[in-house]
């Protein structure tokens, strides 16, 4: 699949948006997290302007944006539709919880009630945003288990190396949060890895054979394509990356999303360290998970390939 | 709830019915306008050519018309040759110019001026003015594309496939088609083909490459280029074993009992023995006498030897057929190694021939007559039936190779009779035919018609078009010693001849839609040389002046000094006669028009109402009245409806006659053309069921034939198993007769002159023996390309921008070649770079690539950088247009040595990868040419939106 | 909306014939012809005289071979929209502008709707959604909806466009869910088949399987050569293949 820098902007930055949200607001209700006002506002600043940047993003993406509206209507069926609809609506309990929280310092009831419906919408929209991808019986990459519940680990992991980040830049106890991180993130490299190795191991199911129909005659392979230059469905859905580089693009993504980010975390933690080298540790630690989650999503996408394919050549999907 | 969608929109506010000029096919369309623009065509489901459908090419004709390559004013070329640098002139100034280029040549030796067709549809008004000019120099493409086929068929039975006739598609069992076809007929033989697989008729694909109509055959033969008259050879041998022949056929409608002059060293050796009248003798077994082979009630001997009363010995011309073929030279084991084709597979498929001829008979309770009057109540069919254009046409071999295919089906008994070939009107033809060429010296004179036609069918040496000391006549050296029966012209010999001044030079090369600086030359490089070589004494190009009629800025407009932009083909008045390439059906004669559906947006005339309006000028007869004032004031459209070729025989055959009462012949009526509009621009006549079959025998037919002017007599056709034309010649180059060729000319006259058709290896690949050039290379057109124009569609060139190499998977393997690698293809000639793709389904020992997708830089508007230019190559620049020296220096033009067809697929070549990584360009890469248009190119194309506001407000159903 | 209907009152779709498909693209230019200033106007071409040139298409014929050598086959594969009972192009659309219609199963695109996320194309297995970059939709095979339906012209031309114009005959248009269409009678005939059927999607068109080769290689009963003329050989001393054949001439024509 093409790997379009408008959805790898999308899900990574709304993923960790709606992490963020999910986590602080959790954290808060827990009394976790002190509802310091500029926190509140840095955090629901942030984790908005990750949401908005993603969602807006997401609509560069589309070819009629200023119809974007029409896709809250067919939650019925739609994952991107339920997406949308979840992830639009999360903006009420989440900016009700933000306003007690920025405006008037309280998260007590009635507050928490919006702080608690932010947290599941988060949790949900993320679910939903998965759940595209998984329901596509069309690229077995995607149509895996593993994929919606790693869509989830992954938006909290972001979320927590972030909150950790902005904890540490409000000198704020960010323990929790760290340890939140640590976990989050080895479960998602875990899964990430078990993901890989699943995928890899998966022989192609669908073939050419199987596609044309031609297999009782024999092996198939194209003579002509339909068309000179590319079409479409081979710009959106033929993109392919060479095996060696995905191998090389998988370390770094493990690199830069798990293991750096885990080791100065779990550094921070434990040298006990000042001010500053913490601030720069959990900075560090969001900066190398940032960039390896724009690989890892890049990876997603390009790695996945699409059955339509075996049209235009590929052998087995 | 679901959105309400507008299902009944008119698709617009105007029908017109014409005929698509896509390709040669001239199917029937409709064009549906809106505010004046043209919307959509589809095919006219009345019309007899195409029945409704429409092929890929005739569904994107918009795109054709709306090109952005398309002339938009007569230009006057200002730079040097080639550098598409001119300045646009007025109508009236290109008028004059070329009336007065015309003229100073036509006042002083008409030979001068050269004027030659390319897939022109109007050739009775081109050749008709060309006989007007005066000059000997004048012909169509046909010599660089089926004229083996023509003529071979022609000589043979008076028919020939395509125009001349087809497949009973409704009741075929067995359908043979050898080569690459797909490049003519094409709506009919592919609606033929899907109608007879349904049927269950067998269908068998003799072509080295499995791609178009061969991936739907029931069995692929993937034989070796040119050697089809050797398999088709072994197919007759494996017939005569079996005796499995239809021999009261061939007594009835062959010139199998004739008899054969036996005379070694003779005069009148190989001739036919006839009687005082001219009457061919036959022996009369039961009344032990010789007889007029033409009588109705004998019983000929065909074998054994007679002594005639003139003393000589002769043989029936079946005896000699048959003691050809029978022998082990065309034994199935024998061919094997050559053909490439299993003698298992030659056998069983003489034995499914067989088969389907004499155990599937079709019998059709049809009562009819034959030439002699005698009444059958049915009519009795052998379902065999074949088909072959190209493939077979553009060997060196082929003259003989289609003779071979049709004395097959003769053999068989399956020319025109139910479930095999059917020939179209006019067809068939006397055999051989009776028009002769001419442009003899004495025939031609400044300002002086010629007597009769440029082209046509000799018969013997005397009608040859030489002077005295043997030279051609014409520029291309048609009808000459070097090709005698070359029955269409050569034109691919025009341009190389007048800068060599061989024969002679010219003054004037005047072309139509013809590209010949391009993909229709073969040595593109030497052709370009030619057009632009100078006179190194004068200064001036060695062919001084050269005029062009194209619609579209080719590659062949920068190298002409006077432009006459034409219309695209739904701008025009057009006419498709039956004194021209007809489109009749095996049911009946047909013809049709073009009418203009819309008017030219561009200062553009089309070239038959100029070539009128400078006939007219030129004060040419015919094309004036005898006060001098133009003949046709109305342009092409009064041509149509008011000339005459003989009273009553104009260019139309429907309703003629005043009040267009009548048909065929018939005085010329003023409301032709709406008639014809109203019935859809065509005239389709069916012909009474006693007449549909054996219409080479079949009185009803034969009487409806001459009544129609398609034949002087009601004689009947006979095939031509023995071709005693050919004889003559050899005879000639033995040193009999008056005419005899130049010594050097005589071996070659003696070898290939064989009145027995014969094979023998294309001449490419023999001259080339023991040097290593061990691959045969083809091509063939895409067919949603052929004879379109294509790369300038915007369409159609999505489908095909860049043309590969195609070769076998496993011999590439053993090259070190893959998919997509480079390659240098080397010839004889030159050396071409080129992208490479394996396949499966070809002939080990053949390349093949889709000719003419690449273009040169700048032309048709494409930009630069187009996969055309930078990736797309043709193999031309690999195919001489001469022949390797042959003894004595001279060397012969590549081309079949009977009839001068250009033998394009001859080409034999070797391939090495390209060494270095980098190649990403074809080669050779050509200077690109200047363009003298101002089109803006639009990067982005959105056809239709322009109708659709009107559209929305249209659903009658609202 | 893009709830699938429980069931349509018909199932129009295409029967496309791989045994006498040419490859001619016919199809592919009348459909474009059609379309684009029919229902889909404009279908948008880029680059068009250039390096690039490409556009939107709603139906494109791909050559391939199948198998080896002489024993391969070369298969024109035509490929539009296969109008699925079970169309997740449809269900996936978040806009409903994607749908199939009850009263005959067609899947058409709203293009007044369409916001262009291409989620759809995404969800088909088949290519037969093509984005228009030009017109920010997703464009698709309408099976002609503007013509089968369209009162304004000829009955017998309220086919869609690929159909009217094959030449061939290697097209069919009908309903499939009617067992005793021509299409469905056809498809039963010759083992018509689905395009990966593993999906589930249940396309309605269907393909006809190109007929085995007849080559004499399958069977053993074709005879292996022509069986020479029975009890007409003369008796004495002739045995080239040419006095035989004259013998055996001179019999048949004493007759």
């Amino acid at each position: 699949m093409h790997p379009a820098y408008s959805v790898i902007l999308f899900t990574t930055a709304s993923g960790a948006g709606y992490g963020l949200l999910a986590l602080g607001s959790l954290l808060a209700l827990l009394g976790v997290i002190q509802p310091e006002r500029w926190l509140g506002f840095a955090l629901f600043g942030i984790a908005f302007a990750l949401i908005t940047l993603g969602l807006l993003s997401s609509t560069f993406h589309l070819g009629r944006p200023e119809r974007a509206w029409r896709a809250f209507s067919q939650w019925r069926t739609s994952w991107l539709s339920r997406e949308g609809i979840i992830a639009a609506f999360t903006y009420a309990p989440a900016g009700l919880f933000a306003f007690g929280w920025v405006i008037f310092g309280n998260i007590s009831p009635p507050w928490n009630l919006a702080g608690w419906i932010t947290c599941i919408c988060a949790i949900v929209t993320v679910w939903c945003t998965g759940m595209i991808y998984a329901s596509l019986k069309t690229i077995p990459n995607w149509h895996h288990p593993l994929i919606a519940p790693l869509y989830l680990l992954l938006a909290i992991a972001s979320g927590s190396v972030l909150l950790n980040m902005v904890l540490h830049l409000f000198r704020q106890p960010a323990e929790i949060a760290g340890y939140i991180a640590i976990v989050s993130l080895t479960a998602g490299c875990l899964v990430k890895l078990l993901y890989w190795r699943s995928i890899d191991g998966a022989p192609g199911t669908h073939t050419a054979e199987q596609a044309t129909g031609l297999g009782t005659i024999g092996k198939v392979r194209p003579l002509e394509p339909p068309h000179a230059q590319p079409n479409y469905v081979m710009r959106e859905m033929g993109f392919a990356v060479a095996r060696k580089h995905a191998v090389r693009l998988r370390l770094l993504a493990v690199l830069f999303g798990f293991t750096l980010p885990i080791a100065t975390t779990v550094l921070v933690l434990t040298l006990n360290a000042s001010v500053g080298l913490s601030i720069l540790g959990s900075v560090t630690a969001f900066t190398s998970m940032a960039i390896g989650m724009v690989i890892e999503r890049w990876l997603f996408f390009a790695e996945a390939r699409h059955v339509v394919t075996l049209y235009y050549g590929a052998q087995t999907v | 709830m679901q959105p309400k969608v507008a299902t009944s929109v008119p698709i617009g506010d105007e029908v017109k019915a014409t005929t698509c000029y896509m390709c040669a096919c001239r199917c029937g369309i409709k064009v549906h306008l809106k505010d004046g623009t043209v919307k959509y065509i589809e095919g006219n489901r009345d019309h007899p050519v195409n029945r409704g459908v429409l092929c890929g090419k005739g569904a994107a004709g918009i795109m054709q018309h709306n090109s952005p390559a398309r002339l938009t004013s007569p230009l006057l070329r200002v730079g040097p040759r080639g550098s598409g640098e001119f300045r646009e002139i007025t109508w009236e100034e290109a008028l004059k110019t070329a009336s007065q280029w015309l003229g100073e040549v036509r006042d002083r030796d008409p030979r001068k001026m050269a004027f030659f067709t390319g897939r022109d549809q109007s050739q009775s008004l081109t050749g008709f003015w060309a006989i007007q000019y005066g000059t000997p120099n004048y012909a169509a493409h046909g010599g660089f594309c089926s004229v083996n086929m023509a003529a071979a068929g022609l000589y043979t039975f008076g028919g020939a496939f395509w125009e001349f006739g087809d497949p009973d598609w409704e009741h075929t069992r067995y359908f043979m088609m050898f080569g690459v076809a797909e490049d003519h007929a094409s709506n009919p033989i592919k609606i033929g083909i899907g109608k007879l697989k349904n049927r269950g008729a067998k269908f068998v694909a003799v072509n080295p490459v499995r791609t178009g109509y061969t991936a739907i055959a029931d069995e692929w033969v993937g034989i070796k280029p040119g050697t089809d008259g050797l398999f088709v050879g072994a197919l007759i041998h494996e017939l005569l074993k079996a005796q499995k022949i239809d021999i009261d056929y061939q007594v009835r409608y062959t010139n199998a009992p004739w008899l054969v002059i036996r005379n070694e060293g003779g005069s009148d050796d190989g001739l036919f023995a006839r009687d005082d009248q001219g009457n061919p003798l036959a022996y009369d077994k039961t009344k032990k006498q010789f007889v007029n082979a033409m009588s109705v009630d004998i019983t000929p001997a065909l074998s054994g030897e007679f002594n005639l009363p003139s003393g000589r010995k002769a043989v029936p011309a079946l005896q000699l057929l048959i003691e050809r073929f029978a022998s082990e030279e065309y034994a199935p084991e024998a061919v094997a190694e050559e053909t490439g084709v299993p003698a298992r597979d030659i056998k069983r498929i003489a034995a499914e021939l067989a088969h389907a001829a004499f155990e599937e008979e079709v019998v059709l309770d049809i009562p009819w007559t034959d030439w002699a009057g005698r009444k059958h109540d049915k009519m009795i069919g052998r379902p065999v039936s074949m088909h072959a254009m190209r493939g077979i046409s553009a060997h060196s071999n082929g003259f003989h190779t289609c003779r071979l295919i049709h004395i097959l089906q003769i053999l068989l008994g399956s020319i025109d009779c139910p479930g095999g070939f059917r020939y179209k009107s006019p067809y068939p033809k006397q055999t051989p035919p009776w028009l002769k060429p001419f442009g003899k010296p004495g025939q031609v004179a400044p300002r002086e018609p010629l007597g009769g036609p440029h082209l046509g069918f000799p018969t013997g040496p005397d009608d040859l078009l030489v002077d005295e000391e043997d030279q051609p006549q014409r520029i291309d050296k048609a009808f000459s010693w070097d090709a005698p029966l070359a029955a269409h012209g050569m034109m691919h010999m025009v341009i190389a001849n007048a800068a060599n001044g061989d024969p002679y030079p010219i003054d004037l090369l005047f072309l139509y839609m013809a590209n010949m600086g391009w993909n229709s030359s073969m040595n593109v490089p030497d052709t370009l040389e030619h057009l632009t070589a100078r006179d190194p004494k004068s200064g001036e190009y060695k062919i001084p002046k050269i005029i062009y009629s194209d619609a579209y800025y080719s590659e062949t407009v920068p190298y002409a000094d006077l432009i006459l932009p034409d219309t695209t083909y739904l701008e025009r008045w057009d006419c498709i006669s039956l004194l021209d390439r007809p489109i009749s059906e095996a049911d009946g004669p047909a013809d049709s028009i073009r009418q203009p559906v819309v008017e030219p947006d561009r200062d553009v005339r089309p070239f038959q109402e100029v070539l009128i309006e400078l006939g007219a000028q030129l004060g040419l007869p015919g094309f004036v009245n005898y006060d001098g004032s133009a003949k046709y004031p109305g342009g092409y459209p009064d041509y149509m409806v008011n000339h005459e070729r003989k009273p009553g025989l104009g260019p139309l055959a429907g309703w003629r006659g005043e009040n267009g009462e009548t048909f065929g012949k018939g005085k010329p009526n003023p409301n032709q053309l709406d008639k014809y509009i109203e019935n859809d621009c065509f005239w389709f006549h069916e012909l009474e069921p006693s007449q549909k079959y054996f219409k080479h025998a079949n009185k009803d037919y034969l009487d409806f034939a001459v009544s129609m002017g398609f034949r002087q007599s009601p004689t009947p056709v006979i095939f031509q198993l023995y071709l005693e034309t050919l004889q003559k010649f050899r005879l000639a180059a033995d040193g009999h007769g008056t005419a005899v060729p130049p010594e050097q000319h005589r071996e070659r006259i003696r070898t290939y002159f064989d009145p027995l058709p014969f094979w023998y290896p294309p001449l490419e690949g023999e001259m080339l023996k023991g040097e290593d050039y061990p691959l045969y290379a083809i091509t063939q057109r895409p067919m949603h390309m052929y004879h379109s124009w294509g790369s300038q569609n915007a369409w159609l060139r999505q489908i095909t921008a860049q043309n590969r190499l195609y070769m076998s998977r496993a011999r590439a393997a053993e090259l070190g070649i893959r998919d997509d690698d480079w390659v240098w293809i080397s010839s004889h000639t030159g050396r071409v770079r080129a992208q490479v793709m394996t396949m499966e389904g070809v002939n080990p020992d053949t390349v093949w690539t889709w000719n003419a997708i690449g273009k040169r830089k700048g032309a048709w508007m494409l930009k630069n950088d187009a996969p055309e230019s930078t990736r797309g190559f043709l193999l031309n620049h690999l195919i001489n247009e001469l022949l390797p020296e042959r003894g004595g220096g001279y060397r012969y033009s590549n081309s079949d040595p009977v009839t001068g067809q250009a033998a394009w697929y001859d080409l034999r070549i070797k391939i090495e990868k390209v060494s270095g990584k980098d190649t990403q360009e074809t080669w050779p890469m050509f200077e690109p040419i200047g363009t003298p248009l101002n089109t803006d190119l639009p990067d982005v194309l959105r056809f239709g939106a322009q109708f659709k506001d009107t559209d929305a407000n249209a659903d009658t159903r609202k | 909306m893009t709830m699938l209907p429980e069931k349509t009152d018909k199932k129009l779709g295409l029967v496309i014939d791989l045994d006498i498909c040419v490859g001619c693209h016919a199809c592919v230019t009348s459909c474009k012809e059609w379309n684009t200033s029919g229902y889909s106007a404009p279908l948008t071409d880029f680059n068009p005289y250039g390096a690039d040139p490409h556009g939107t298409w709603l139906n494109r014929v791909h050559t391939y071979e199948a198998g080896e050598g002489h024993d391969g086959r070369t298969v024109h594969f035509p490929r539009s929209c296969l109008h699925c009972e079970e169309p997740a192009c449809v269900t996936v659309c978040p806009t409903g502008a994607s749908y199939k219609r009850e009263e005959d199963g067609i899947v058409l695109v709203n293009p007044d709707t369409c916001i262009g996320c291409k989620l759809c194309s995404w969800a088909c297995p088949y290519g037969a959604r093509e984005y228009d970059y030009a017109e920010g939709v997703m464009k698709k095979c309408t099976l002609c909806v503007d013509r089968i339906y369209n009162e304004t012209i000829p009955k017998e031309d309220r086919i869609p466009a690929c159909v009217r114009a094959c030449p061939t005959s290697a097209r069919h248009f009908g309903d499939l869910g009617d067992p005793k269409s021509d299409v469905s009678k056809l498809v039963a005939k010759r083992e018509g088949y689905d395009l990966m059927p593993e999906m589930g999607y249940k396309p309605v068109n269907k393909y006809l399987p190109p007929r085995p080769a007849r080559d004499g290689r399958a069977t053993t009963d074709t005879p292996t050569r022509p069986n020479a003329q029975q009890g007409k050989e003369p008796s004495s001393g002739t045995t080239s293949t040419a006095d035989k054949f004259f013998a055996w001439a001179d019999t048949v024509l004493s007759r």
